[in-house]
């Protein structure tokens, strides 16, 4: 597995290659890491939380702040009228009137939007604030579906665009018309793949100051690049370039792409400080984090193959909508442009049609999330090749092996401009197969399905790309468009090596790692190049925009590391090399070419009594200039910048080499599927990887066993849920489930290189392949044990437990099933009854009087008559650990006395908003009693739906029980009805002594 | 039960990684927020806040537990152990070694947690099964590592405390 170093090492193994223990872990380990939160503040440094929207879609009337600013310990409160006044709504990547502030300015267009920041002491005082901040907003009709979303008659988040989809752009390569004309077949497809997100465990971190003296901004945030959204950061602080220093800390607790999204409350926490007249400090909490920071791209994709009868594809077309939430946040939208020339994924396929839509709904504004673009595309790509051989009767690895790019074929041109650097994909899926025992898997498969059990083998074979070109984004432009707005490409890394005086070596890369092993990978490479002791080398990966150098490709993402990075830093250590070798030529007078490194001393070729330490030989740059040779200016630092020339800007014809390397992937697995629970078990998981030169396979495995678990957590389990209202249902752990070690199996991991020629060390990027095939290679082995093709993620028990179809035994006798929730999500049906003293009349009475009425609405506190059967009402209601206090109208209609009445009501609060209605019929029984019988529906939205949606079904039906079982208290006594919640109410009320009401 | 206001201050002493530490707390202040913020012991970390992460995991009195699930004004008096305390003098200990040979972390931000648990239990179990380790495991999120190298790590950790001799490298 070891790879063969590129670089020339004397008289001790190649660090390059080798699993060497990461230099990270010694501080992590002992909790000495340095993270965002764990900085060093200045004095004086304030909190800051964040008011967000509970509403998906509303028009923001009014913000009153004079309570919350009154609080012991508020310092200021930042609102959209400071924003408008100080800020620029962020930059967007394409041509539309619409506006991206960093906080609302006049709507807000998600849940979770924010809507003020508050300044305190600390943050337990400034999350009090939130609650005494005061908004007053005017609901407006929510979309969330993006296919809704695209009609013409769907509500309209942006009115300056007119319409929702924002871009809409059409690609023809080759001949597709005539291709799909000649086939024999045309196969397609409609697939949805939803909304997830890597979620790192560390959230957001920002810190902030604003220098009023030169009008400057000096921001701490755990920002993961690129850094092209530097420039998006300070024109939107109405700054230049040098007016927003941006630091990075030297630990971030994973990204994932999710980091990106932070640089939007970089401003926010600028503007905030700048309010303050103090530094501000914010951490995001977790829900702020699920339901508001980043999302990866939902999309709904059509794909239709022409296919010859032999299973060869010759032309592929896809009509793409990508949903990117409420606004276009830079740098979408990406997802469709980062995998724009590698539409034809592994395959060699000739003609190419492709239409990518745009549209925004009420949902957060998505962004980088680990496999970029890759997880949409190859879920269409990879589901549409078992499709064909389901179709044709074919084994679906002989379809995917039959469109291969030949292994002749590198560098190989897609058709949409991806120039595939190379690779050898029938060698990989044959030793795939060999070594991952897919034989032996077969015969597994067929031994369980001769026992009647569902087993399925799903494949998917993926190219992944690595190092981004910067201009792939401009392909969402028109070639007119283009033109003017002028080109962009390439992808410029950088990196510095120095010797210090005492001969130690430190290099600085622009990398802005999350927990890649970057320091660790680095030092290999210049111990290599310099000969000298890994541990003697010190990397340093914080970035300070004011000191350092960087350029807008700089950061972590589109696994840039080890081909791009990990490159320039072996071309600064080279020139380091080149000139201690001079300088060493000079004093043996020797030359050049017959200096050796290695072992930490320079050396003469061929003659050892010619030797001197690195470190007095690098020293002499510092001590000794006189002895330096002509033209070696002294001191000893070297910073290479570098951009392959593969890289250009998208032709007129939307051409465009959309990434730098393209590694290769093959998977396959065998999946059992529980036929009583639905649960979907990995049987063998096995990933062949081929990224080019491996640098530390160690490190190359971490990257692979981690996309692997994201992978299957995106197959299986994880699914932002957003209601029809736009309420967001996933806001805790407890509700968006995250692989634990009992999910996640060990995958059989196989390598083989296929050395890049593009990058100087011939690695390729390896971070996000399993994100990108392990989601479609299990729903391929899902379809193949059930037979199924409409297959969506997340395969959660209850969906494949659906899609097997079991009928279900009767319920017992007198179980009265509960309706499911129709329409949204959090939207809650049932029906119950209770019995209470008193003849019909005397109940519907009892009901139209609000002295009772306010008595028997659970958590009324005020209750004032506004009309006829109209109330306002002042009500707190509790779920779980939160409580909200809700300003309700209650409202007595359908009035058929004494028979039936409705009885409902809509609350407001900064929760968010509920609303319920309950029919209610009176029948008269046995000794002077009556029966109320009642169906209700509520909806909540909010915190309530982000956070509680596990408990909501039971809390509405307690809520909306207790409505009438107080009533049958207050009629005098309590009920001998057949009601098991009356049941349990009573029951509590002894346990608890709760007698009252 | 003695009821005190939330922002009521409170004077706080316990015992942290074996040295007595005093501070001030609003009653309603987290322990994690105690202990990174009043203490200064920044190793602890906070990845949801509400108990299912697990990366806060401290151990009180020796047992593994959410500090954001506890109050400071509840760790009166008690003992907390911490990852800072797990070293073996300046060097790593045998778990934080191990973790470091099997590439059990890559950000390291919920490996603290995931440490206190790992020595509680590796304390009460000498002779685990890698499905003891992992349903003890099943209690933290890792997003980098898909938990292979932890798994390894604890094994390994509980086969060389009974006497085996330790892999010398990963891979």
């Amino acid at each position: 597995m070891q790879a063969q170093s590129t670089v020339e090492a004397l008289g001790r193994f190649a660090e390059c290659g080798y699993a060497r223990e990461r230099v990270e872990d010694n501080a992590l380990l002992r909790g000495a890491g340095r993270f965002g939160d764990d900085l060093a503040t200045t004095a004086g440094t304030l909190q800051a939380a964040v008011l967000r929207s509970p509403h998906a879609h509303a028009r923001l009337r009014k913000l009153d702040i004079t309570s919350a600013l009154a609080i012991d310990g508020v310092h200021a409160v930042l609102t959209g009228e400071d924003v408008r006044e100080w800020a620029a709504p962020f930059a967007v990547g394409v041509r539309q009137p619409m506006q991206h502030w960093c906080l609302a300015v006049d709507k807000v267009r998600y849940v979770g939007e924010p809507v003020a920041v508050v300044v305190a002491r600390d943050r337990y005082v400034a999350e009090d604030a939130l609650d005494a901040v005061e908004a007053d907003y005017e609901l407006l009709d929510p979309v969330v579906d993006p296919e809704v979303a695209a009609q013409a008659d769907a509500p309209v988040l942006h009115e300056g665009v007119g319409a929702n989809v924002v871009n809409d752009r059409h690609f023809s390569y080759g001949s597709p018309d005539k291709a799909f004309a000649e086939a024999a077949h045309r196969i397609a497809l409609k697939v949805r793949y939803p909304r997830s997100s890597c979620t790192p465990i560390e959230c957001y971190v920002v810190i902030a100051d604003y220098d009023v003296a030169a009008g400057t901004y000096d921001v701490t945030a755990n920002f993961q690049g690129p850094f092209a959204l530097h420039s998006v950061m300070a024109r939107a602080l109405k700054v230049g370039a040098s007016g927003l220093r941006l630091r990075t800390p030297p630990d971030s607790g994973g990204s994932f792409g999710i980091k990106q999204g932070v640089f939007a409350y970089v401003v926010l926490m600028a503007l905030a400080a700048r309010k303050a007249g103090a530094p501000v400090k914010w951490v995001e909490d977790r829900l702020e984090h699920l339901q508001a920071s980043s999302s990866a791209t939902n999309r709904v994709t059509e794909i239709e193959a022409a296919v010859s009868a032999e299973g060869r594809i010759s032309a592929l077309r896809y009509d793409q909508l990508d949903d990117c939430g409420a606004y276009l946040r830079a740098p979408e939208p990406a997802t469709f442009y980062r995998m724009h020339g590698t539409l034809t994924g592994a395959y060699d396929i000739q003609h190419l049609e492709a239409r990518n839509r745009v549209v925004l709904t009420n949902k957060t504004p998505t962004g980088l999330n680990r496999g970029f673009g890759g997880p949409q595309v190859y879920y269409a790509l990879e589901r549409l090749m078992q499709r064909i051989a389901v179709a044709l009767d074919l084994d679906p690895l002989e379809v995917i092996r039959r469109n291969l790019v030949p292994a002749d074929a590198f560098p190989y041109r897609a058709p949409a401009g991806s120039l595939l650097d190379s690779g050898n994909y029938q060698s990989a899926i044959e030793k795939g197969a060999a070594e991952g025992g897919l034989d032996e898997l077969k015969q597994r498969r067929d031994a369980a399905r001769r026992e009647g059990r569902l087993y399925g083998i799903g494949y998917c074979a993926v190219v992944e790309p690595s190092i981004s070109n910067m201009g792939y984004i401009t392909t969402a432009m028109t070639p007119a468009e283009r033109e003017k707005a002028g080109p962009k490409n390439g992808a410029v890394a950088t990196a510095t090596v120095g010797v210090d005086p005492l001969g130690g070596v430190t290099v600085h890369v622009s990398s802005t790692p999350q927990g890649q092993g970057h320091r660790t990978v680095a030092a290999q490479v210049v111990a290599d190049v310099l000969g000298l002791e890994f541990e003697t080398i010190t990397v340093n990966v914080e970035l300070d925009t004011q000191k350092d150098p960087w350029s807008n490709a700089s950061g972590n993402y589109s696994s840039r590391f080890a081909g791009a990075v990990a490159g320039t830093v072996h071309e600064a250590a080279s020139r380091i090399r080149k000139r201690v070798a001079a300088i060493a030529a000079h004093q043996f007078e020797v030359d050049a070419s017959c200096i050796r490194f290695g072992d930490g001393r320079v050396t003469v070729a061929d003659d050892d009594r010619l030797s001197t330490s690195f470190r007095r030989m690098a020293g002499t740059a510092h001590w000794a200039p006189a002895l330096l040779p002509e033209g070696e200016p002294g001191g000893l630092r070297e910073t290479a910048f570098w951009s392959p020339p593969q890289l250009a800007a998208p032709d007129v014809n939307d051409h465009i080499n959309s990434s730098l390397c393209y590694g290769f992937v093959f998977d396959y697995c065998g999946v059992e599927i529980d036929k009583v629970t639905g649960r979907v078990r990995l049987d063998r998981y096995v990933t062949l990887h081929d990224a080019g030169r491996i640098l530390n396979p160690a490190v190359l495995d971490g990257q692979v066993r981690g996309g692997f678990a994201q992978g299957l957590g995106a197959a299986l389990m994880e699914k932002f849920e957003y209601g029809a209202d736009g309420s967001f249902q996933a806001g805790t752990l407890a509700d968006y489930l995250i692989p634990t070690t009992m999910e996640v199996p060990e995958p059989v991991i196989l390598h083989m290189e296929t050395p890049s020629p593009f990058t100087p060390l011939g690695a390729k990027g390896a971070g996000e392949g399993n994100n990108m095939s392990t989601p479609v290679c299990i729903a391929n082995a899902v379809a193949d044990a059930l037979g199924e093709s409409d297959i969506e993620l997340p395969l959660t028990p209850s969906r494949v437990r659906a899609m097997i179809g079991i009928d279900e035994p009767d319920a017992p006798e007198g179980l009265e099933p509960i309706k499911p929730a129709a329409g949204s999500g959090s939207a809650l049906q049932a029906s119950d009854s209770v019995d209470m003293p008193g003849d019909p009349a005397t109940v519907f009475d009892a009901m139209l009087d609000p002295k009772i009425l306010a008595k028997i609405i659970p958590g009324c506190h005020d209750l004032q008559a506004v009309g006829d059967n109209a109330y306002k009402a002042d009500v707190t209601v509790g779920v779980g650990m939160i409580r909200a206090r809700y300003k309700a109208d209650v409202n007595l209609s359908e009035l058929e006395p004494p028979h039936a009445l409705k009885l409902s009501g809509v609350g407001r609060s900064a929760m968010g908003t509920a609303e319920g209605s309950a029919r209610v019929r009176l029948t008269a029984i046995e000794g002077n009693r009556t029966r109320l019988d009642y169906d209700y529906e509520a909806a909540i939205g909010g915190k309530f739906a982000a956070v509680g949606a596990r408990m909501l079904q039971g809390a509405a039906r307690v809520i909306i029980g207790q409505i009438f079982s107080r009533l049958a208290v207050e009629l005098g006594g309590g009920s001998n009805a057949g009601s098991w919640m009356k049941r349990i109410v009573d029951l509590f009320r002894r346990l608890f002594g709760r007698s009252k009401k | 039960m003695t009821r005190i206001a939330a922002n009521t201050p409170c004077r706080v002493r316990l015992i942290l990684n074996g040295k007595e530490r005093v501070g001030q707390a609003e009653s309603r202040m987290l322990l994690s927020d105690f202990i990174r913020h009043e203490l200064g012991a920044t190793g602890t970390h906070l990845g949801c806040e509400h108990g299912v992460c697990g990366a806060c995991t401290v151990r009180v009195d020796g047992v593994a537990s959410r500090a954001c699930l506890m109050l400071a004004v509840q760790a009166e008096g008690r003992r907390i152990d911490t990852v800072e305390g797990l070293c073996d003098g300046d060097a790593l200990g045998d778990l934080q070694a191990a973790f470091k040979r099997h590439h059990a972390l890559q950000c390291g931000f919920c490996t603290a947690g995931i440490l206190n648990s790992c020595a509680e239990f590796l304390d009460k179990t000498p002779e685990p099964s890698e499905l003891d380790v992992r349903d003890m495991l099943s209690g933290h999120l890792c997003r980098c590592t898909g938990y292979t190298g932890i798994v390894a790590a604890v094994l390994e950790v509980a086969a060389q405390r009974r006497g085996a001799p330790p892999e010398t490298s990963h891979v």
